[in-house]
């Protein structure tokens, strides 16, 4: 009978605890929104915290990244085009903030370069192989008839 | 006769070079988009425990026809209090009227910081949300904008200003936007 209580209490108290696992699952902050969270992760996601800096906006938990998600939510819910939530964000913290920064004349040698090293290589490349010496690859009669014989094995 | 096992050496120093150049900028200045630019307008209460400056309230176009500075701080900001004893002596020199923005911070707070560190401001301005913060760009309190009399941002700094900079960038830049 003893037993039987002790189970019954230790079975309570397993149920208790997993109520209160599930209980703090259903405490997490639920996005109201789902479809502003979405467009709001995916331009965060391009962003840089300032903070930071090797972090985007969307993964910060700096309290200027939280801010920063605040007026980008509210910006989308008043109806604001992605390009101009990003636009909001540059004209106050510059292209810098903005992981693929825009082509224009100062990031050409940036958005050029891998290129511009591609061929280079390519280049390097080419005159290597047209100068390497040749190698002889002939071969005398008796090198020949000590292959054949070491193939016939 | 040929020096191409030279070339990765060569490689090698112009890379050294690059990194080393790199080494010796601060990644976290980032050049603000605002210089040049008009100063972002708001309305923000002042700091105030009491009486009629608890009413009154701040606007940048208040500061039309005088170049001034606007100074981002915070008392939770612990660069802020390396750059107080350097903005103290501006004020007491009176060159240039500053204006504090005190930013996402708790009133009562700021209030004991001023008491007990000085007060170098003309008066600040409460950004408790953070908002004007971000419509000036601030990333890293403490900042100052040097703003001139047609309300134009000329220059910004980006963390405390030391005394070097003061002498060598603000003062200067003060002086001669105040001469136009």
């Amino acid at each position: 009978m003893k037993r039987f209580i002790e189970r019954c209490l230790l079975a309570l108290a397993m149920a208790l605890a997993l109520a209160m696992v599930a209980q703090a699952k259903e405490a997490l902050p639920l996005a109201e929104d789902e479809a502003v969270e979405q467009r709001l992760v995916a331009i965060a996601e391009e962003l840089r915290c300032l903070v930071c800096q090797n972090e985007s906006l969307a993964g910060s938990h700096a309290p200027l990244a939280e801010d920063l998600r605040r007026e980008i939510r509210s910006l989308i819910r008043q109806g604001k085009t992605d390009a101009e939530v990003l636009d909001y964000l540059v004209s106050r913290y510059g292209d810098f903030v903005r992981y693929r920064p825009p082509l224009k004349p100062t990031t050409w040698l940036l958005w050029g370069g891998p290129l511009i090293l591609l061929l280079l290589g390519l280049g390097v490349l080419a005159y290597t192989l047209r100068h390497r010496p040749k190698i002889e690859a002939e071969l005398s009669a008796a090198e020949r008839t000590q292959a054949a014989k070491l193939l016939e094995l | 006769m040929r020096r191409v096992f030279l070339v990765p050496l060569l490689l090698f120093f112009v890379l050294a070079a690059f990194l080393a150049i790199g080494l010796t900028r601060d990644p976290r200045e980032v050049p603000s988009p605002l210089v040049g630019r008009p100063a972002p307008g708001f309305q923000l209460p002042r700091l105030a425990a009491a009486g009629p400056e608890a009413a009154a309230r701040f606007s940048p176009s208040d500061m039309k026809g005088k170049v001034w500075l606007l100074n981002v701080w915070a008392s939770w900001c612990v660069s802020c209090r390396e750059e107080h004893p350097v903005l103290l002596e501006l004020a007491r020199r009176g060159v240039v009227p500053l204006v504090g923005l005190n930013y996402k911070d708790g009133s009562a707070d700021a209030q004991r910081w001023l008491a007990q560190h000085g007060n170098p401001y003309l008066l600040s301005a409460v950004d408790q949300d953070g908002r004007v913060g971000i419509d000036y760009g601030v990333y890293g309190v403490p900042e100052t904008y040097v703003i001139d009399q047609a309300g134009v941002i000329r220059y910004k700094q980006i963390g405390p200003i030391s005394a070097e900079v003061l002498q060598t960038k603000v003062l200067p830049l003060i002086r001669e936007l105040q001469k136009s």
